[in-house]
């Protein structure tokens, strides 16, 4: 038993608890998670390296993947933005119902992707409150690429500030202080002081913000109306595929999907790991 | 450089922080601005560093900050040019010693800025200094905390600053650490000269370091004096309460004074005898001695109730021969006065 975990009930509990419980979380792991992520990559490769390649090469995968990926690289930066502006806004400044400025925040969070649709509906679509504005100056925005793109910044907007706040609000501002009192302007400040002791809660928010974003289903498929080759991202081509019976092309398409998330999920745990060898870093020494 | 500020106010929504607060340092001065928490002292210090904006008032001579007679109200932290000390260090973490001290020297406009080489030189001249020499490759997580508030020191030093504003620098290091670190901030305030203004809830710190101590209560100032001023002659039944120990003794106890003034005896003025000296001797029951110190703290128990305790010099102890339980005497060699109208 290693020194550093101190409690472990290791030596106290019976064999066989032990046995059950990891047994337990194993199965339920491998039967909810393992084996249904394997059987996208197994159906998807089935049919042959042929069969999926050509699933790939289609125009209508391939808008999607691209759309995926636009409606990521648009929603994640302005996400990063707003959740930095948001972070600091609530963490160095006192102000009026700022409390109830970091619980609006959470919105996305709960309420359901399906309503979030509804509403951006109700607002931009034809016969919403800005619809006509919108239309004439020739922008449709509802059941067009920038629907889905607001769609996909609407669910993710929670992520970076989430990540943010804590971690600012436990730094305090006297760091900031100190650099501004030292002669340094605001952006120095920024880039010097407050961005170093950010940088990790901030990529890690950025990569969860993206891997939600690539996810997105609810909200999306609402506003987009599934024209396949023009606004369907990556998840609602695999929808429309498979209700079309086109299984190995879902199941390739999935696979795609899959792996970015898998991709996103091994980066994750490479900068937990480092947040946690830092904050224990910082504990021995104080 | 001179520091004045003129009848300040400051308030937080309904919580007054600093009320007509009016004090001048003078150049090359150590004033230290000593009071319990709540007292004001930190809002008066960030103020005068311009992290906090005084309270905005009618007349125009009211609410003023002035560095050598100019004006500064208007000024930003960074361009006052003052040496900002956290209690707790406020260190870049991510950057080394040698770094974090060179920071001011580098982030100045291009123009300003010295060379690589001046800043390295500065830098190991800090460095020296602060006695930390060969540390300037480590990060603060690897050193001690008296060995960061150095660092923290240093830092504030190299941009030459005109005033050093010191926010409880020794509030986080333990005892003994404390006393050194003291010390050696007096020896450098000789060699440098440099207008500084430290805060505190220490009084034997503020006592021991200051030219001048400003005691702060309830966001306004109690007295302004030397150490030997407020300790031995202070303005306010609060001041004498909060430079160190102090026996109470209500006027009618006292017999010698009326209506409803207070007599404040400091442990060290009390004589213990075994007989009464004259008739402002009070008897009492020895109830407990503590022998651990310079000297030791009797505890007496008078015969009207009260508890009071005398500072005994240890031979003086044995010569009595006190023990616990013993009948004796206490006399006030020297007595504080305070009534509502006047004060001694």
């Amino acid at each position: 038993m290693s020194s550093t975990e101190g409690f472990s009930h290791e030596s106290r509990d019976p064999k066989w608890v032990q046995f059950l419980l990891i047994g337990l979380t194993l199965g339920f792991v491998f039967l909810l998670l393992i084996l249904p992520l394997g059987v996208i990559f197994w159906e998807a490769f089935r049919k042959g390296i042929k069969t999926y390649a050509l699933a790939l090469s289609d125009r209508n995968a391939q808008s999607a993947i691209a759309l995926t990926l636009l409606a990521t690289a648009i929603s994640v930066p302005v996400n990063m933005f707003f959740g930095l502006a948001a972070a600091w806004a609530t963490t160095k400044y006192s102000f009026r119902g700022k409390s109830l400025l970091i619980s609006i925040i959470d919105l996305p969070f709960a309420i359901s992707p399906v309503i979030a649709g509804l509403m951006l509906i109700l607002l931009y679509g034809i016969h919403g409150w800005f619809g006509s504005t919108l239309q004439s100056f020739g922008l449709q925005v509802i059941f067009a690429v920038p629907g889905v793109v607001l769609a996909t910044m609407f669910v993710t907007v929670p992520f970076v500030a989430r990540e943010l706040i804590p971690v600012m609000q436990e730094q305090g501002s006297e760091q900031e202080w100190a650099a501004v009192s030292l002669g340094a302007s605001g952006w120095q400040t920024f880039v010097k002081v407050t961005l170093p002791n950010i940088r990790w809660a901030l990529l890690y928010g950025v990569l969860l913000c993206s891997a939600r974003a690539m996810g997105e289903f609810g909200a999306v498929s609402v506003v987009s109306s599934n024209i396949r080759g023009l606004t369907n991202t990556l998840p609602l081509q695999i929808d429309a595929l498979y209700n079309d019976y086109n299984a190995p092309a879902a199941f390739a398409l999935s696979s795609i999907l899959a792996s970015l998330s898998i991709l996103t999920l091994i980066a994750k745990s490479w900068l937990e790991a480092r947040i946690d060898y830092r904050s224990k870093d910082k504990e021995e020494l104080l | 450089m001179s520091v004045e500020v003129r009848q300040v106010n400051k308030t937080f929504g309904s919580y007054k922080a600093l009320q007509d607060v009016s004090l001048k340092v003078n150049s090359g001065e150590l004033v230290a601005l000593l009071g319990p928490s709540g007292s004001g002292k930190t809002t008066l210090l960030r103020m005068i560093a311009g992290m906090e904006v005084p309270d905005r008032s009618q007349n125009s001579e009211e609410g003023k900050i002035l560095f050598f007679n100019q004006d500064v109200a208007k000024w930003s932290v960074s361009q006052r040019q003052v040496g900002f000390v956290f209690q707790h260090y406020a260190l870049f973490k991510h950057m080394s010693v040698f770094e974090n001290i060179a920071f001011g020297l580098r982030v100045r406009p291009r123009g300003q800025r010295p060379s690589n080489a001046q800043i390295h030189d500065r830098v190991k001249q800090l460095l020296q200094l602060i006695q930390l020499e060969g540390f300037g490759d480590r990060f603060p997580m690897q050193l001690s905390g008296g060995q960061r508030q150095r660092v923290a020191l240093a830092r504030a030093l190299a941009i030459e600053p005109k005033v050093l504003l010191l926010d409880e620098p020794f509030g986080a290091l333990d005892a003994k650490v404390r006393q050194k670190l003291r010390e050696w901030l007096r020896r450098l305030h000789e060699q440098m000269h440099t207008t500084t203004i430290l805060v505190t809830h220490d009084q034997e710190e503020a006592l021991e370091v200051a030219d001048r101590v400003v005691v702060m209560n309830q966001a306004k100032i109690e007295q302004i004096g030397t150490p030997e001023e407020v300790f031995h002659r202070p303005a306010s039944e609060f001041v004498i309460d909060f430079l160190g120990s102090v026996n109470v003794f209500s006027g009618r106890s006292s017999e010698t004074l009326k209506g409803e003034s207070k007599v404040y005896v400091r442990p060290h003025e009390l004589q213990i005898s075994r007989n009464s000296i004259d008739h402002t001797s009070i008897s009492g029951q020895v109830q407990k001695i503590h022998r651990a110190g310079a000297s030791a703290k009797v505890f007496v128990q008078t015969d009207n109730d009260q508890k009071v305790r005398v500072d005994v010099p240890m031979n003086q102890l044995q010569s009595l021969e006190l023990g616990i339980g013993q009948q004796v005497f206490i006399t006030p060699m020297q007595a504080h006065v305070f009534s509502p109208d006047y004060t001694i």
